[in-house]
């Protein structure tokens, strides 16, 4: 056991995996010699070569669409998008086809591919290099989506995202990549895709994050109990399929709920989990299912003072705890 | 044929003591004549096809008549039912040539359970069949030929013999995924054919009104890999051209952008009327064209078909076409849970 950065730990798990299965390739944008623009790939062209590290024309359909191929064809492709923003000339290969080949082939074909992704603002990355998508793309049956918020469940989820035999895209917060560090054990072990984690328990209200949102309600909660407001964290690492049971089993032990998420507020990821909570928990309910997220605009503006009133982090995030707890 | 293509083998040995030639334009005659009757089979597949929708027992059929010549003669060319295809929707012939039953085909139009493509989940002539290696057509066009690109490039890091073959309309080619998948081609020196069946229409806007190039092929030099166009209306050059691009991707020299020049006899699809965009005399200049009598005529010039044997032909096509479309209007509808999925391998 050691202590690593999300990034390092990511790292590991992509090494751990190209030595346990030459199935297992990566392509991308500069993931060759330079190691990613992130440095998420370093070393791994020196140590697996050109055969097994490709670096991909600039290019995100095709980067998507080979991995589908390669896959279809029995390798194990991880493609890395530079940048979660630019993704989208990718969607139609990521929705229309990653996604709906199993289904669309009844089963006889199946697409086991990981779509690697950066996301998340806060690091002054202005309208196009600090975008959330995860709401977008968890409404696509046929995908899975996976944001870990700490290094051992990123190291543990990337190894079981690159040994499922379906699409996932699995969204990587940049702004965490070195800030956020943990324990990781040396070799190899797996956190399941699916199940979220109650990664604090409480008893007044539940807060349901994933990502760097999940860092920062950790500090956020830390500081109100010292209040005395009990805040019960989940952390909900698999978007798509969602952990019902942990996400309602919560809210029937503290009857409040809010759902802290950066990505724009209307029909964000939130949305769903205030609309399940609604339909399966209304006989818990004790107060009106609050969220806080980015506000509804184009995108994080550049400049700092915008990037901060565009940004939930811990000084909001606890702002709101105190509100719903007093409710 | 244009091209650095060069004509191939044309050994023309025949055995003195039999009458009938054994070989025609460097082809032995049981080659021409299983291709002859595929183009065939295709065609009466085809057609019953449109009669199913005209008298409203299937909601919908997009057709290959006129491209069963090109199809077939690049299918005979590969090895079929092992080397990669990634079809197309009008790519009947070709299918079936690689291993889709006409039965198969049926199960599918009628959305049967039974429908070895997708268990009557896609629409018909979405077709796939894993154990063959047809890979699953799509709606969007043109999204599996960098897909095509992806199984050329897991082909050669596995270091095996197989190319992939895929095809898309003339159309299709001024989509992304086109450009995208040729620059893989080029750069990574694919075991790929990427095979534009050029009917000259995208439903019904005119190659002029689509592209500023009078041929496809043309657009192969910018991404580094080679560029042919073919008469795919004459089966045996189509062949021939396919066997040597096909040859060249086996043995590790690259891709082809391989066009044929086909005609669309029909209407886009079922639920088009192309009179709005095509005169009466295109009409008759197309039915002209039609390389199916073509083809028949050819062989029989050379003796190699005989009325007899063509009447034969007819009768066999019909009977598999016949058992076909009443096996599969007979079999049972999937069960509505196969609506719900699954949705994720385990
Ligand atoms: C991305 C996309 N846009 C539009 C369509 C609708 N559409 C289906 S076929 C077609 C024309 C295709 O023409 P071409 O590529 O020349 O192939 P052809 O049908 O002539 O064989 C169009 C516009 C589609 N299926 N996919
Ligand atoms: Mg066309």
């Amino acid at each position: 056991m050691s202590e690593k950065t999300l990034i390092e730990a990511i790292r590991e798990a992509m090494d751990e995996e190209l030595a346990r299965n030459s199935e297992v390739f990566i392509t991308g944008e500069d993931v060759g010699p330079r190691g990613g623009v992130f440095r998420a790939t370093l070393g791994l062209f020196a140590k697996y070569g050109p055969t097994r590290i490709i670096d991909s024309p600039l290019a995100e359909l095709s980067i998507v669409a080979v991995g589908i191929g390669a896959a279809m064809n029995g390798l194990r492709p991880i493609c890395e998008i530079q940048f979660a923003d630019f993704i989208q000339p990718a969607y139609n290969q990521i929705v229309n086809e990653a996604a709906r080949i199993y289904y669309r082939t009844g089963g006889t074909f199946t697409v086991p591919m990981v779509i690697r992704a950066p996301y998340g603002g806060g690091i002054g990355g202005g309208l196009y290099h600090s975008q959330s998508i995860e709401a977008t793309y968890s409404h696509v049956p046929g995908l899975k989506v996976v944001i870990p918020s700490n290094p051992y469940d990123a190291k543990g989820l990337l190894k079981s995202a690159i040994r499922d035999n379906n699409p996932v895209l699995f969204l990587e917060a940049k702004k965490g990549y070195r800030l956020i560090k943990g324990e990781v054990p040396e070799g190899d072990y797996t956190v399941p895709i699916g199940p979220a984690n109650v990664t604090r328990e409480g008893t007044d209200l539940t807060v349901y994050a994933y990502g760097m949102m999940h860092f920062y309600c950790q500090q956020a909660a830390e500081e109100v109990g010292k209040e005395g407001i009990s805040v019960e964290l989940v952390d909900l690492r698999t978007l798509n399929p969602l952990d019902k049971d942990t996400v309602l089993n919560s809210f029937k032990k503290t009857g409040k709920a809010l759902i802290v998420y950066e990505d724009n507020r209307f029909l964000g990821y939130g949305a769903e989990i205030a609309a399940i909570l609604a339909d399966e928990g209304f006989n818990y309910m004790d107060a009106p299912i609050m969220r806080l997220a980015g506000p509804d605009v184009p995108g994080v503006p550049y400049s700092h003072p915008l990037q901060d009133w565009f940004m939930p982090g811990p000084k909001k995030i606890a702002d709101a705890m105190r509100k719903l707890a007093a409710y | 044929m244009r091209g650095s293509i060069s004509q191939g083998e044309t050994s023309m040995v025949m055995t003195v003591a039999e009458t009938a030639p054994r070989t025609l334009d460097g082809l032995p005659a049981e080659l021409l004549l299983d291709m002859y009757y595929a183009m065939l089979r295709a065609r009466r597949l085809d057609e019953r096809c449109w009669l199913l929708h005209r008298q409203g027992k299937i909601a919908f059929h997009i057709s290959g008549m006129g491209h069963e010549a090109a199809q077939i003669g690049i299918a005979f060319a590969m090895r079929r039912g092992e080397d990669h295809f990634l079809p197309y929707y009008r790519d009947l012939a070709m299918v079936l040539a690689c291993g889709l039953t006409s039965l198969d085909v049926m199960l599918g139009v009628f959305g049967k359970k039974d429908d070895p493509s997708s268990g009557g989940r896609q629409m018909p002539e979405h077709f796939s069949l894993r154990s063959k290696n047809i890979y699953s057509v799509s709606s969007p066009v043109a999204t599996q030929v960098p897909q095509a690109a992806g199984v050329a490039l897991a082909e050669k890091l596995k270091g095996g013999d197989r190319v992939a073959v895929t095809c898309l309309g003339e159309g299709s080619t001024n989509q992304g995924d086109f450009h995208e998948a040729l620059t893989w081609a080029g750069v990574h020196q694919l075991p790929l054919i990427v095979v534009v069946e050029n009917n000259g229409y995208a439903i019904s806007v005119p190659m002029v009104q689509e592209m500023a190039i009078l041929h496809v092929s043309d657009r192969a030099g910018a991404y580094g890999v080679r560029g042919v166009t073919v008469d795919g209306l004459d089966p045996i050059a189509t062949y021939k051209a396919a066997k040597e691009s096909i040859d060249i991707a086996r043995a590790g020299r690259g891709a082809t952008l391989f066009e044929v020049r086909v005609v669309r006899l029909t209407p886009h699809s079922s639920d088009d009327d192309d009179t709005t965009y095509r005169s009466k005399e295109d009409k008759v200049t197309l039915k002209a064209s039609d390389p199916l009598p073509k083809f028949r005529e050819h062989l029989m010039q050379a003796g190699i078909l005989t009325d007899q044997q063509d009447t034969e032909f007819g009768a066999k096509a019909m009977a598999e076409v016949d058992y076909a479309h009443q096996t599969a209007e007979a079999a049972p509808y999937p069960d509505v849970e196969w609506g719900a999925g699954p949705v994720y391998a385990p």
